[in-house]
């Protein structure tokens, strides 16, 4: 019997060296595969600073930081980054005063009022929001949004950052009200149960009890809605000008370190000339905004973390 | 004393009352807010259709970009986002898959694949244009790739690689670890039950994953314009099937290439009302693609979700 089966399946049998080898071999290559992320990002950063090393051959870090004004494309050139954060900061201010409001009550609406099905239906319909092309947005925000703006702020120059800020604020809503929605729901029943016990109503559990509790997961939310601000590019290099300019007044044109980058990229620089490595060195920056905003992020979870 | 007791009584079902209102008030706030939302989204893709109507037509598709507005069409771009997209998806579907079943299936649970996590959460995160830096300076300079329709793909591959990961996991996760022990039983090995049961479970939720991925490269414009891509190409790539022996050329991966987003970017900067137009129609396509993609990336969810019974 065992040796019919045997010699039944010779090729299954014989080869269990031989499967067994294979699976080696796939690990092999799936753990190849895993590890891309980790050079992805190791080839990230190597890059930006290879590259920005030697913008910075030319230029001390402190004329970067402290230099008001931003021209390395002129022949009388400047190399101070703050005009193009501050267009960044701007922008990001703008989209935030939008996303954290609406992304806020939409997420407590699904989170703890709306009925299963209509959540089930909405949350995939909401994130088309934050599919459409950002290149679609900008178009948006330049010639719908600011003609609008025009009209209620009349001398509103054609290029401005109030209206893709408030454009990329609506992009980023379905980030914050999904990420939002469900921190809110990983709180448990029975703390909303305990507070309708006391007497709260609905609104007052979801004020008070619910979004308390899940301050970490929407202080999340919040970051990551503010890591897509922060390196949105196309709306703003189509709709805020690409003109360098210290300002955080919104109604003013302005360029955010990405629409640099874009406007230099647009242009034929050789490889190898300050223009080229001006765009990593502002990368480079960007790369550092984000990382800062995670750290806090990190920390403001941590801190405010609940555990049931 | 009961009169006291009444009155304050009264005034609790007052303010309750009140409460209560708020309530239903707040309901239709969030409803507001969500019409509204969706409803800007709609008027978006309406706007797109109605300022680009005049443009749709067969010449618009078959026409190269053109200095005169009226005789511009996406040709080009079209053709080049297609080859994009297919390098895209042939780069990042095997990369992507193998890295989901390694993280899901073999890794054991250590400092290093806590690494390699960390990695794939934290480039999700990562900005689009840092990419096209990243395309830049390695595959345009270090490698030697140039401005082709390889290196575009390839970024894009990178870029859309975190969704493909996190989506390919989430639908290796819930098959039930029954179905893997049941393999394990009758002497398959890891490879076997994954390939063998594992995955023909997770072909739906791998291929949502794909198609979503693939519907944000689409839309990605900053890293290809990073990479150095051109607006005006008024030629094809080679094509990928020749007349000769093998039948078969690769030609166009090394091509310089336009892609829609580029050329919808070119055509809204410019300040000449028709072109306008141009990029209005060019901006209907593709959101039109990206909500279509959406849309089967969703029916396949459904499907799948309904299909399998454990």
């Amino acid at each position: 019997m065992s040796r019919s089966i045997a010699l039944g399946s010779k090729g299954a049998m014989a080869s269990l060296a031989y499967r067994k080898t294979r699976d080696r071999i796939v690990e092999f290559v799936l753990l190849l595969s895993g590890l891309v992320a980790v050079f992805t990002t190791a080839a990230i950063v190597f890059i930006l600073l290879y590259e920005s090393s030697g913008f910075f051959d030319h230029v001390t870090i402190r004329e970067f930081l402290t230099d008001t004004t931003w021209t390395p494309l002129f022949a009388d050139a400047h190399y101070g980054i703050m005009p193009l954060v501050a267009g960044t900061l701007t922008v990001t201010g703008v989209a935030l005063a939008v996303a954290i409001p609406l992304g806020t009550i939409i997420a407590i609406y699904l989170s703890e009022f709306a009925p299963h099905q209509l959540r089930e239906t909405v949350k995939p319909i909401l994130e088309l929001l934050g599919a459409v092309p950002t290149v679609v947005y900008g178009y948006f925000a330049l010639l719908i949004v600011t003609p609008l703006l025009q009209k209620v702020i009349p001398d509103l120059p054609g290029f401005n950052m109030l209206s893709p800020g408030l454009v990329i604020g609506i992009m980023i809503v379905p980030y914050v009200a999904s990420v939002g929605e469900d921190a809110m729901r990983a709180v448990p029943r029975y703390m909303r149960e305990g507070s309708y016990a006391m007497g709260a109503t609905r609104l007052q559990t979801a004020l008070r009890v619910v979004v308390p509790g899940a301050f970490s997961g929407l202080a999340a939310a919040y970051i990551l809605g503010i890591s897509r601000a922060v390196g949105e590019t196309m709306v703003v290099a189509i709709a805020a000008g690409m003109q360098p300019n210290l300002t955080f007044n919104p109604t003013e044109p302005a360029a955010t370190i990405t629409a640099f980058i874009v406007q230099v990229s647009l242009g034929d620089l050789p490889h190898g000339s300050i223009g080229y490595q001006s765009i990593f060195a502002a990368g480079l920056v960007l790369m550092l905004m984000t990382l800062v905003f995670n750290v806090i992020g990190f920390f403001l979870t941590r801190r405010f973390r609940e555990a049931y | 004393m009961a009169a006291t007791a009444q009155l304050a009584l009264e005034e609790i079902r007052r303010g309750l009352g009140w409460k209560k209102q708020l309530d239903k008030l707040f309901v239709i706030l969030g409803l507001l807010i969500m019409i509204g939302c969706l409803g800007i989204l709609a008027y978006l893709f309406l706007d797109l259709v109605r300022d680009g109507a005049p443009r749709f037509g067969w010449k618009f598709f078959t026409n190269f970009p053109s200095r005169k507005a009226e005789n511009a069409g996406i040709l080009s771009p079209a053709v080049g986002t297609s080859l994009i997209m297919v390098v895209t998806a042939l780069v990042s579907l095997p990369i992507g898959v193998a890295a989901a079943i390694y993280l899901e299936e073999y890794a054991p649970k250590n400092w290093f694949t806590g690494i390699i996590e960390v990695n794939v959460t934290n480039l999700a995160g990562v900005p689009s244009i840092v990419y096209g830096l990243l395309a830049l300076g390695l595959f345009v300079y270090q490698f030697g790739l140039g401005q082709s329709i390889l290196t575009a793909g390839l970024t894009l591959a990178l870029l859309i690689l975190p969704i493909v990961i996190v989506a390919t996991r989430e639908s290796l996760r819930s098959v039930p670890k029954a179905i893997r022990e049941a393999a394990y039983g009758l002497g398959a090995t890891r490879w076997e039950v994954t390939k063998d049961h594992v995955l023909p479970y997770s072909t739906g939720g791998i291929l949502t994953g794909l198609i979503l991925g693939l519907s944000r490269a689409i839309g990605e414009t900053a890293p290809i314009i990073t990479i150095g891509a051109l607006a005006f190409i008024a030629f094809l790539p080679p094509s990928p099937v020749t007349g000769q022996f093998p039948f078969l050329s690769f030609e166009w991966l090394h091509s310089e290439f336009t892609a829609m987003p580029i050329q919808m970017f070119n055509w809204v900067s410019r300040p000449d009302q028709a072109f306008q137009s141009n990029a209005a129609a060019a901006g209907a396509i593709l959101l039109g693609m990206t909500l279509a993609m959406n849309a089967i990336a969703i029916v396949i969810r459904y499907r799948f979700r309904k299909k399998i019974n454990w």
